[in-house]
């Protein structure tokens, strides 16, 4: 059993030095975690270390695939917030792409 | 220890917020601490209103990691194009951040301070920042090193900060009542586990005031920088300023909230409301009565590099940094003359300053005598390069610095952000253009100074009723505020109403 840092991770270095196992370890293009060293923290830690800190949800999924901090869980951020926001980022790329051209 | 701190009331003074004692013409809010705090806030830019139009300061971003989310905060920090806290280009590593340091120290003599601000908590990633403030202490013994910090981590860290001679900590206090602290923070991580809503806040409240009262009793001066986030905090926040003036806080910055949708942040998504300029400066009047109030904050990059309200981090990326040759011991001879040369500058400025707050106190005891009213207060506007002087022109002003003019002197009240005129129109995503902007965030101000102000602009400023004047340029600004409010009050100006406002709705 082991946990995954998945393409989400904002490399924030917040889980590294957590790691009773020092299984988590820097790489590109973001931080991974060694499955051979990693005890989801068992033994040592009611949580897992890494999924306690980490502020990106669904960055961190089991063995199963399944997210430890599910979305809206650490940032209060529903889905449609984050469907504004998405809409938000494309208008605003939009307009920088009418403004160089025109 | 207690360190005394300045009250500046608004009795007897027209106007509010503003009192004969820390109201001379250069209104540095720090002229009446104590000796031995002003020898170490003068040359700060971020602690001394005086110095921040002379010296610059640097912050090197090698704290990634947060133990709390704000939720004005998006982790996903990534980006070149904002200036805001907690927003970074490239993460350093202290060896990359020593030597970049050390790069700016010789290229901009005129950098004193160097803190580390994150993008996340620098408490938080004790390794980093104090193997950063290791080596800089050994390298650049003519640099001031500073940190912020959310609190949390402060009271295990505070032996370690002791032992680095590092003289201010900023601690970012927003409440004292867990309540308030569960509507701001979601989450802290503590003792092992993620601690959610008012429990977590309740125990970062807890360590924060800790972490103060520890700092304060070690000599070591703080100053609380405070978010204001209306209808969250704004109520609550003259309540903050009494409690961190108590235990000894020696300066307190509230800062408004910034809030926009695309940043991602919960209250950006949520539409949470920003405080506009009005509402900021009536909260800080109001806790200027129980603290001494910072009004010059611009709210920097956690890589920021400059005087405030600059950024020269684009001239010092790693790759140019690589290129450089640093002779630091001959950069040290340098920069040494260079402090020297702006101490000489300022005790002018300062001498000159007791010179005529004596005389406008004799002119007020006078006018008062003969009973002849008082004049009105005057807000005004100013662009300037730095260097205390009127030298930027009004459409190329990114920002505008506001003063208050009375009978008692000129005050700074406080910075205006703006889009620069000249590269306004297809840059404005609302249609609102850049000139409209620059209208309204110039509302209650009825004159505006620059170097030089073009045609265009002339008469859309006068019909809001905000009077152009490009006649001072490269004059000091408070002396050229000084003069206009004379002529104003020669010209009768000063005895009707301002006729604005309805304009400029």
């Amino acid at each position: 059993m082991a946990l995954e840092i998945i393409e989400s991770c904002v490399n924030c270095y917040a889980c590294e030095p957590l790691c009773p196992n020092e299984a988590i370890y820097q790489a590109s293009p973001h931080f991974l975690i060694d499955p051979d060293k990693c005890t989801e923290c068992l033994g040592d830690y009611d949580d897992a270390q890494c999924s306690s800190i980490c502020p990106i949800e669904g960055a961190i999924i089991d063995e199963l695939g399944v997210a430890l901090n599910l979305p809206g869980s650490l940032t209060g951020i529903s889905a449609e917030m984050l469907a504004k926001y998405q809409a938000a980022v494309e208008a605003t790329y939009q307009a920088a792409l009418a403004a160089k051209s025109g | 220890m207690d360190l005394p701190v300045i009250n500046s009331s608004s009795e007897g003074a027209a106007g509010g917020g503003c009192d004969s004692h820390s109201c001379g013409s250069t209104d540095d809010q720090l002229n009446h601490l104590p000796e031995h705090i002003r020898a170490k806030v003068h040359n700060h830019p971020c602690y001394s209103e005086q110095a921040h139009h002379y010296f610059a300061r640097m912050h090197v971003a090698v704290a990634p990691a947060c133990n709390i989310q704000c939720h004005y905060c998006n982790r996903k920090y990534d980006c070149s194009n904002e200036s805001r806290p907690g927003v970074v280009s490239e993460v350093l590593t202290p060896e990359q951040a020593v030597k970049k340091v050390m790069a700016v120290a010789a290229n901009i003599p005129q950098m004193t301070v160097l803190g580390i601000a994150g993008p996340g908590d620098p408490l938080a990633n004790p390794e980093r920042t104090f193997a950063t403030f290791r080596e800089l202490s050994e390298k650049a013994p003519d640099i001031k090193l500073c940190v912020s910090t959310n609190g949390l981590a402060l009271p295990d860290s505070v032996e370690e900060l002791s032992k680095h001679n590092i003289d201010h900590v900023t601690i970012t206090i927003n409440c004292v009542d867990p309540d308030v602290g569960a509507r701001i923070y979601p989450w802290i991580f503590w003792n092992n586990k993620r601690i959610m809503g008012r429990e977590g806040a309740a125990i970062l409240i807890e360590q924060q005031q800790k972490g103060l009262e520890m700092l304060t009793a070690r000599g070591i001066l703080v100053k609380v920088n405070s978010v204001m986030i209306p209808g969250v905090n704004d109520e609550h926040l003259a309540e903050v300023s009494r409690v961190v003036k108590s235990k000894g806080a020696f300066l307190h910055n509230v800062m408004p909230l910034i809030a926009e949708p695309e940043h991602g942040t919960f209250y950006g998504l949520m539409g949470q409301a920003s405080p506009t300029a009005e509402e900021l400066q009536k909260l800080q009047d109001a806790c200027s009565g129980d603290m001494n109030m910072m009004r010059h904050c611009r709210q920097c990059r956690a890589d920021a590099v400059g005087l405030l309200g600059e950024d020269r981090g684009q001239e010092f990326t790693m790759d140019k940094i690589e290129d450089m040759e640093i002779d630091y011991p001959a950069a040290m001879v340098k920069r040494a003359e260079v402090h020297a040369q702006i101490a000489r500058e300022l005790e002018v400025k300062e001498q000159d300053r007791l010179f005529q707050a004596q005389a406008k106190a004799a002119l007020v005891a006078l006018r008062g005598e003969s009973g002849a009213p008082l004049a009105r207060p005057v807000l005004m506007a100013i662009s300037t390069k730095g260097g205390g002087v009127i030298n930027e022109h009004f459409g190329h002003a990114h920002e505008f610095l506001v003063y208050e003019a009375s009978p008692a002197g000129v005050r700074f009240i406080g910075h205006r952000k703006t889009t620069p005129y000249c590269e306004g129109g297809s840059s404005c995503g609302d249609g609102e253009s850049a000139l409209d902007e620059t209208l309204r965030v110039l509302k209650g101000c009825e004159v505006v100074l620059s170097a030089k102000i073009g045609f265009e602009p002339w008469a859309p400023l006068e019909a809001a009723g905000i009077q152009p004047n490009g006649e001072h340029a490269m004059e000091p600004i408070e002396e050229a505020i000084a003069v206009v409010y004379e002529e104003m009050r020669a010209a009768g100006k000063l005895d009707e109403a301002p006729e604005q406002q309805q304009k400029v709705a």
